[in-house]
């Protein structure tokens, strides 16, 4: 494929995603929402993304998939620890995880763990 | 901190474009109009491996479905201010999991005049950085070894996992564990079609049993 039928076909995808956001702002500029409704679809936004992550963390797909599971699900359970010690404070817990995450993969690689 | 981890993620991306052989405008390009990652990658990935035109607009399209209740629980808190709401269809253009979980969890404490500027400054932060992530991520490629490119991409996850527990609304933290599960066994069923209907049963479910218990919120 060239490079303009490439440009081409991103145009098609920006709009093909546009579209999800484009329907939101047309529903609410036509109707007056209610604060129930707004309520829901943000409960159905964190469900979707709730189920997103549990499914990227559970059965990655790419280079995540190339890491052991439980590797992801250690990092993950400590990082949760260190989130709860520090009165839900969301830095300390990202910072374990990922840390803890890299120093894991770092290990395979050099064939120590 | 959303800046950093904005970038992070892209670096990423950048470097899976360059592996896959999409050219770096089209690479950079797309961060900021397309401006979501899953809907990202799946072109990028279905393009790698030569998939027809309209499965690869259908698959982005449907990866980034979630754009659609995301709008609809956002954008109300924009319509008390007229010279921000005539912008609507291009803000929306902005919203990103980031900026929509920030916007939402600050608005009760900014007034209905200071939203827009607050949401319009982080989109433009986010975006920025995003671009400047994709580019460096691009030109990476190849050079980082296998352990911090993956750290990279773990990153996100995590970032959202973290802010998403820091959430106090008891509806929405029901909706979340409800989804935790159903995630996994819905991808088993349908990979393309099973995330809209995770999100649909969690949250209807979370909503109703939220009503159903009542008290404080």
């Amino acid at each position: 494929m060239n490079e303009i039928a490439l440009w081409g076909l991103l145009g098609l995808v920006t709009a093909a995603t546009y579209v999800w956001r484009g329907i939101g702002v047309a529903i609410v500029a036509r109707i007056t929402p209610s604060s129930d409704f707004t309520q829901w679809t943000s409960c159905v936004a964190y469900g979707m993304l709730a189920g997103l992550m549990s499914r990227i963390m559970l059965m990655p797909v790419g280079i995540l998939a190339e890491t052991p599971l439980l590797d992801r699900m250690l990092a993950l359970a400590i990082g949760f620890l260190v989130f709860f010690a520090f009165g839900r404070s969301m830095l300390p817990g990202m910072i374990t995880a990922v840390g803890i995450f890299s120093t894991l993969t770092a290990l395979h690689a050099f064939e120590i763990y | 901190m959303p800046v950093w981890v904005v970038s992070a993620s892209m670096i990423g991306f950048g470097s899976l474009c360059q592996d896959i052989g999409i050219t770096f405008g089209v690479a950079v390009a797309s961060t900021a109009t397309v401006w979501g990652l899953p809907g990202q990658v799946a072109f990028v990935e279905l393009f790698a491996v030569g998939a027809p035109v309209l499965a690869i607009a259908l698959a982005s399209s449907m990866a980034n479905l979630r754009f659609l209740p995301m709008s609809l629980s956002m954008m109300p808190l924009f319509r008390a201010d007229p010279g921000i709401w005539r912008w609507r269809y291009i803000l929306v253009a902005m919203m990103s999991v980031n900026t929509w979980a920030l916007t939402l969890r600050r608005a009760p404490e900014l007034g209905d005049r200071q939203r827009g500027p607050y949401y319009i400054g982080l989109g433009a932060v986010s975006m920025t950085s995003g671009v400047l992530g994709t580019a460096v991520g691009y030109h990476l490629a190849g050079t980082l070894p296998f352990y911090i490119t993956v750290s990279l991409i773990f990153l996100n996850p995590m970032y959202f996992i973290f802010l998403f527990s820091s959430i106090r609304q008891r509806n929405c933290i029901m909706a979340m564990m409800i989804g935790t599960v159903l995630g996994p066994l819905f991808h088993l069923l349908s990979p393309d079609w099973g995330l809209p209907f995770v999100g649909f049963i969690a949250g209807t479910t979370a909503f109703f049993l939220d009503k159903k218990i009542g008290g404080r919120v």
